[in-house]
């Protein structure tokens, strides 16, 4: 079997998963016998051509161009993998999803007349068909290892999508929610990052956007009625680096209308 | 059998010198992060003398007492089956000589020698119902088997049961409980009941031979009249406080005779499907098998881990989940627990601790579920 042709791609993102890909290093010798790294920009300038049996994409659809783009790379690309929660919904620039992005790009830029952007980050998915998505702001290089080492052995990969709580228990951290009464959003979160800020006494940021089956309600409902967040600071809590998915965008909504039902500020 | 005796408090100290001496890793009850986990022990120190917990649904609280208390703490987040049922176990892997021959490597049987001390008299109840799954029948497992052989079990009976506490309603304490066969309990090597009315002291009892060769080997004296009668208070204040209590009066046919029941659509509204109580559960068992390969495809490793049915995953039989609603997932486990449990195994899954009503992070209180299903029983409706 020859070796399988890789390309990295980088759309609209921050370059943290493609740094991931990168900090392999242990295994980045292995990868590079294992699989034809033929574009990689982040890695170096000398590029093979396409098409490609394998792309790792990074990023988010922000601007008319790379909406086209993406299509390029769909069409010249055997297995498409989007990595990271840029690509797979949107990532924290999908915050200009809930804002006026023309008012912003005049504030911002001397002359806006000259961005041409898109008033949604949206995901990969939403263009294109993806084969796999892998979650994570960014995401975990023993993860990443994982769905290419499955890829190359031809087997579904091992990225679990139940709760961070149970990495939580495995590692035999304590519960931040129940034994400090901090706001965490791991009951509603992907695992994948090993339950990290738990285990550091941190409430969970949700980097992993929404588990299998999120009672996003449930758990906010909790958080304001016995852990006295306010309706504001939930919204903000889901408003992160997963704010367009689907469940964390809803939630968030929630919070805001039955803060404006109460006639609380909701800005 | 050495007749019990009894100690100063510091006299425990000697007790775990000459565990620790003798080889064995001596885990107990120990303040970390806020709570009381399971951690090594190297002292009396390394207890959480002092300290009490404050339990309810979905919040733990540790309070300073006015005493020196060492076992006035219930059970925290971890038990026994940490070590005796690791989370994670390597169970083999397959390696290849380079010419495409696979030879298979499995990592040795655990050789550790663990005495927990300050085991609960619900989580003796819990190792027994674990024996009864995992040393025999269908789901024999060596490794569970390979833990518990080499065990010493240093158990510490309840004088302050917690907010959560349920196990007088279980049949599995505040007092270590005899093994008459209505329910298996794990036998203790020796017994400490802390007794706190006059002088502070600990009552030793012997109820193995190990037992009873640690109970000679430290300093004590004879136990008296006055000390067992004291042990007898204590246990029955315990078994007032009892933060928690469940009706199993035909909980079986009550919960089996009412799976259509609204309150299970009400539950699943305030479940997360998170698995906090099937991790913290002391008798839960379920695992799933993660099979992966390296990156060369040199290298094929089998790996358990701890899995819980609230997981879309653990239920995944042909082209889909068997339990897609939350709703199902939460019936199949409070039913398990407390009714199909004892067609399976001759018991109940429920040893009455309260880590699941605890751990819940929004406070889901299985006595409050099974109670309010009693009180609109669709059985008697029906008939």
């Amino acid at each position: 079997m020859s070796r399988p042709s890789l390309a990295v791609w980088k759309f609209a993102s921050c370059d943290g998963c493609q740094l991931s890909l990168l900090s392999a290093e242990d295994e980045l010798l292995t990868l590079a016998e294992e699989v034809h790294i033929a574009h990689f920009l982040e890695a170096t300038r000398e590029v093979a051509p396409g098409p490609y049996d394998v792309s790792l994409v990074e990023g988010s659809i922000t601007t008319p161009a790379d909406a086209e783009r993406i299509r390029h790379v769909r069409s010249i690309s055997g297995t498409l993998i989007t990595i990271g929660a840029c690509a797979t919904a949107g990532g924290i620039q999908a915050l200009r999803n809930l804002a006026d992005v023309e008012a912003y790009a005049s504030l911002v830029y001397g002359h806006p007349e000259y961005i041409s952007t898109l008033a949604e980050s949206t995901s990969i998915a939403q263009h294109v068909p993806v084969d796999f998505e892998l979650r994570g702001c960014p995401v975990e290089v023993p993860q990443l290892l994982e769905v290419v080492s499955a890829l190359l052995a031809g087997r579904k990969p091992v990225t679990p999508p139940h709760a961070v709580c149970l990495e939580c228990k495995l590692r035999g951290a304590v519960c931040v929610m129940v034994a400090n009464g901090t706001p965490c959003l791991g009951p509603i979160t992907q695992a994948g990052c090993g339950a990290r800020c738990p285990a550091f006494n941190r409430g969970c940021y949700g980097c992993f956007g929404p588990m299998e089956t999120p009672n996003t309600a449930s758990l906010s409902d909790h958080l304001h009625d016995e852990l006295g967040i306010c309706d504001d600071d939930l919204a903000r809590l889901l408003r992160t680096f997963n704010a367009d998915a689907p469940e964390f965008r809803a939630e968030a909504r929630r919070r805001e209308s039955i803060a404006a039902a109460r006639g609380e500020d909701a800005t | 059998m050495a007749a019990p005796g009894v100690i100063a408090p510091s006299g425990l100290g000697s007790l775990i010198a000459l565990l620790r001496d003798e080889g064995y890793r001596v885990v107990g009850p120990t303040v970390r992060d806020g709570v009381v986990v399971h951690d090594d022990l190297a002292g009396v120190d390394d207890l959480p003398v002092g300290w009490q917990d404050r339990q309810g649904p979905g919040t733990y609280r540790l309070e300073r007492r006015d005493d020196e208390a060492l076992f006035a703490t219930a059970v925290g987040p971890h038990g026994p089956k940490r070590e005796l049922f690791p989370p994670r176990q390597h169970l083999w892997e397959a390696v290849s000589d380079g010419d495409a021959v696979f030879h298979v490597v499995e990592p040795p049987a655990p050789d550790e020698r663990i005495a927990f001390l300050g085991v609960r008299p619900c989580e003796l109840a819990a190792i027994g119902v674990q024996d009864r799954v995992l040393l025999d029948g269908l789901a024999a497992d060596r490794v569970y088997a390979a833990h518990r052989e080499q065990v010493l079990l240093i158990a510490a009976e309840c004088h302050q049961p917690a907010g959560t506490c349920f196990c007088a309603s279980m049949g599995t304490g505040p007092g270590v409980v005899d093994n008459d066969g209505s329910v298996p309990v794990a036998r203790a090597d020796l017994a400490i009941t802390e007794l706190l009315e006059g002088e502070h002291r600990l009552l030793l009892r012997a109820g193995s031979e190990e037992g009873s060769r640690l109970l000679d080997a430290i300093d004590h004296r004879a136990a008296t009249a006055e000390d067992h009668a004291a042990r007898d208070a204590s246990l029955a204040a315990a078994t007032e406080q009892m933060g928690r209590h469940l009706d199993v009066e035909d909980v079986h046919d009550l919960l089996m005779g009412n799976l259509s029941h609204p309150r299970w659509d009400e539950v699943a509204s305030r479940c997360l499907a998170c698995t906090n109580c099937t991790m913290v559960c002391p008798t839960c068992f379920c695992t799933n098998v993660e099979d992966t390969t390296d990156l060369s495809g040199e290298r094929a490793s089998r790996d358990r881990r701890w899995d819980s049915c609230f997981t879309i995953e653990f239920s995944h039989a042909g082209p889909t989940s068997v339990r897609t609603s939350t709703r199902a997932r939460y019936r199949q486990w409070l039913t398990h627990k407390l009714a199909t449990w004892i067609d399976q195994f001759d018991t109940s899954g429920c040893v009455g601790c309260g880590r699941c009503i605890t751990w819940c992070p929004v406070g889901i209180d299985l006595t409050e579920e099974v109670a309010a299903i009693r009180a609109s029983d669709g059985r008697k409706s029906t008939s």
